[in-house]
């Protein structure tokens, strides 16, 4: 299950030079608004012809400009997730979601059940003989989810699906979407600009810049990368750690089993032995040449200096060793100057448990 | 009830519900077509077929009469085909009077037709397509319960404008009663004749005639509400 896509495009002044794979999994598109990314999710669908290039999904080509193939948006086998949800509004709740129902070809009809079961992961059972004129954001946004997992697409393709909703919706549907990345074996494009949504959902990270693919990889691995940094904008760069929930604690935090020992963080409504991700922000992390004595912060990491790369401005960026695993960390350059830091150091990583905020965890996978 | 109105007067309100009703239900698939690629396509000549569409609302009835018993007459270029090849006579039938009525009122059906299809967001046409939907089911089961009440409103001011027809009808059809003899035809021989008879005769018919306009709107008006309620909320 891989979709690899070539396409150029010229829109007016601007131009969309995107060539990149997405894996089985999550492959998130991040970049900023007019980065090209809803250009290219229409490209995949069939709502845009690019003017050249060569779109294929498990070796089915959907385009090929070379050949002059352009597969109407309705032979792609696609789920569209649109920012606007665009559910039909003369049709209601079931209808919109059994609508693709219909032109699935006969042989790969979905099995039994599955109808109940996507309304009960998405938890939209109640809302079925509604129309989608009376239901609130976060409720039209699942409803569009559903519809096009319903339509039984060998793809989804999700624009923004949350940009409409405030954070408590956000918050409210993002667990439903992991729950569909692990429980769905069907490879996700996911659109966002949202960092955290990335760092949460994503397998693989395709970053955008200006039309143009700037970095691709697994997401531990991009947003680890100093050099994607500027990219991502210098306040979202941060890297991912994985670590397992073992406890959680009378006062309020969960203990986590990290890449370089114990890991305290603000309690985390999860199961003992549950695997999450955590993005850690590269302006949280202090560094210590020793580990300190008498002061406040919880998450003492031992880690070794990897590598510093020094900014325009008055900041650097470290990438840090922890375990296995990688961390950011950004501070001044006077600070890597007075602590004389230079690559293969020994140091200590020094994270306030309160500054992860709950959105930068998530389930593992 | 029946006595109510003349057995002459009868036969000119039937006639004209007829030619009206057939002249809206004829005229509907092409005015839907019409107004879809008007709304829609960008075709070479678009101008030209907006023009041609709109020319009865702004030329004498009279005018398009005449061009309609040119072209539909027995010796008209197509009225000469149709007999040839399917027997079939407009000139002096009532299927003329459909035919003229039909005419007339197209301009104002695809006018509400179109302003319902430019409503329409394409983005949910879009949208069933990513679904699996092709071109004709995108336009069966999006584009079509979407503008269905603009299509009767449409249709409802065909009807209404067919009903009131007169200066086409009577130049292409004449005014044969129980033939061509329409409502406003009717009234129109009425109130050639002097004599209150013939003055009563006329006024009845003026009476019905404000009693079918009447019904037509009102239900008009609450079948767009109905279906209006149906695809927005609730």
């Amino acid at each position: 299950m891989t979709l690899s896509v070539v396409v150029t495009h010229r829109f007016g002044v601007f131009t969309l030079e995107a060539a990149f794979e997405a894996p089985p999994g999550v492959t998130a598109l991040y970049g900023r608004s007019g980065s090209g990314k809803t250009s290219v999710v229409n490209a995949v669908a069939g709502l845009l012809r690019p003017d050249a290039g060569r779109i294929a999904l498990n070796g089915e080509v959907l385009f090929d400009s070379s050949t002059g193939l352009c597969l109407p948006p309705n032979r792609r086998r696609i789920g569209y997730v649109f920012q606007d949800g665009r559910l039909f509004p003369h049709l209601t709740v079931r209808q919109n979601l059994t609508y693709g129902r219909h032109f699935a070809p006969r042989s790969s009809r979905q099995a039994a059940g599955t109808f109940d079961r996507i309304v009960g992961l998405l938890g939209i059972g109640a809302l079925l003989d509604r129309r989608p004129g009376t239901l609130s954001g976060g409720e039209k946004a699942r409803v569009a989810i559903g519809r096009a997992i319903l339509s039984n697409p060998q793809i989804l393709l999700m624009d923004e699906p949350l940009a409409a909703l405030d954070e408590a919706r956000k918050a409210e549907i993002l667990p439903y979407l992991e729950r569909l990345r692990d429980d769905l074996e069907l490879p996700i494009l996911y659109v966002s600009h949202a960092m955290s949504e990335v760092a949460r959902l994503a397998t693989t990270v395709v970053l955008m810049e200006a039309g143009r693919v700037v970095a691709a990889g697994p997401t531990a691995q991009v947003l680890a990368d100093p050099a994607t940094a500027p990219n991502l904008g210098l306040r979202e760069a941060g890297a991912l750690l994985t670590a397992r929930v073992v406890g959680q604690d009378d006062d309020g935090l969960t203990r986590l089993d990290g890449p370089a020992g114990p890991l305290w963080l603000p309690r985390l409504d999860a199961p003992l032995g549950a695997v999450v991700r955590v993005r850690v922000l590269a302006q949280d992390v202090m560094l210590s040449l020793t580990r300190p004595e008498g002061f406040s912060a919880l998450n003492m990491l031992p880690a070794t200096v990897q590598d510093i790369r020094m900014g325009d401005g008055p900041g650097a960026l470290l990438r840090l060793k922890v375990g296995d695993e990688i961390l950011l960390a950004r501070i001044t350059r006077r600070s890597v100057d007075a602590l004389r830091l230079v690559p293969g150091l020994a140091i200590f990583a020094v994270l306030k448990a309160v500054s992860v905020a709950q959105e930068n965890v998530g389930g593992g996978g | 009830m029946t006595d109510w109105l003349t057995p002459d007067e009868w036969r000119a309100v039937a006639l004209s519900l007829r030619v009206s009703f057939w002249a809206m239900a004829i005229s509907m698939p092409f005015g839907i077509l019409v107004a879809y690629a008007l709304a829609r396509w960008n075709f070479w000549g678009k101008q030209m077929v907006n023009g041609i569409v709109h020319l009865p609302l702004i030329l004498p009835p009279v005018v398009t009469g005449y061009l309609l018993l040119v072209t539909f007459g027995r010796k008209g270029v197509v009225g000469q085909l149709l007999f040839d090849w399917f027997g079939i006579v407009l000139a002096f039938r009532w299927t003329g009077a459909a035919l003229a009525a039909a005419v007339m009122a197209f301009p104002l059906m695809v006018r509400a037709i179109r302003l319902a299809i430019e409503a329409v967001d394409p983005r949910l046409e879009e949208a069933a397509a990513t679904l699996g939907a092709n071109k004709p089911m995108v336009f069966a089961t999006v584009t079509l319960p979407l503008i269905l009440p603009g299509i009767i409103a449409g249709a409802i001011l065909a009807f209404a404008k067919a009903m009131g027809e007169f200066g086409a009808t009577i130049t292409f059809v004449s005014n044969i009663p129980g033939q061509t003899q329409t409502l406003p035809s009717a009234i129109y021989t009425f109130l050639q004749v002097p004599g209150a008879e013939a003055q009563a005769q006329a006024m009845r018919l003026v009476l019905v005639a404000v009693a079918i306009a009447m019904a037509a709107l009102m239900l008009s008006e609450w079948v767009s509400r109905a279906v209006a309620r149906r695809i927005s909320a609730s």
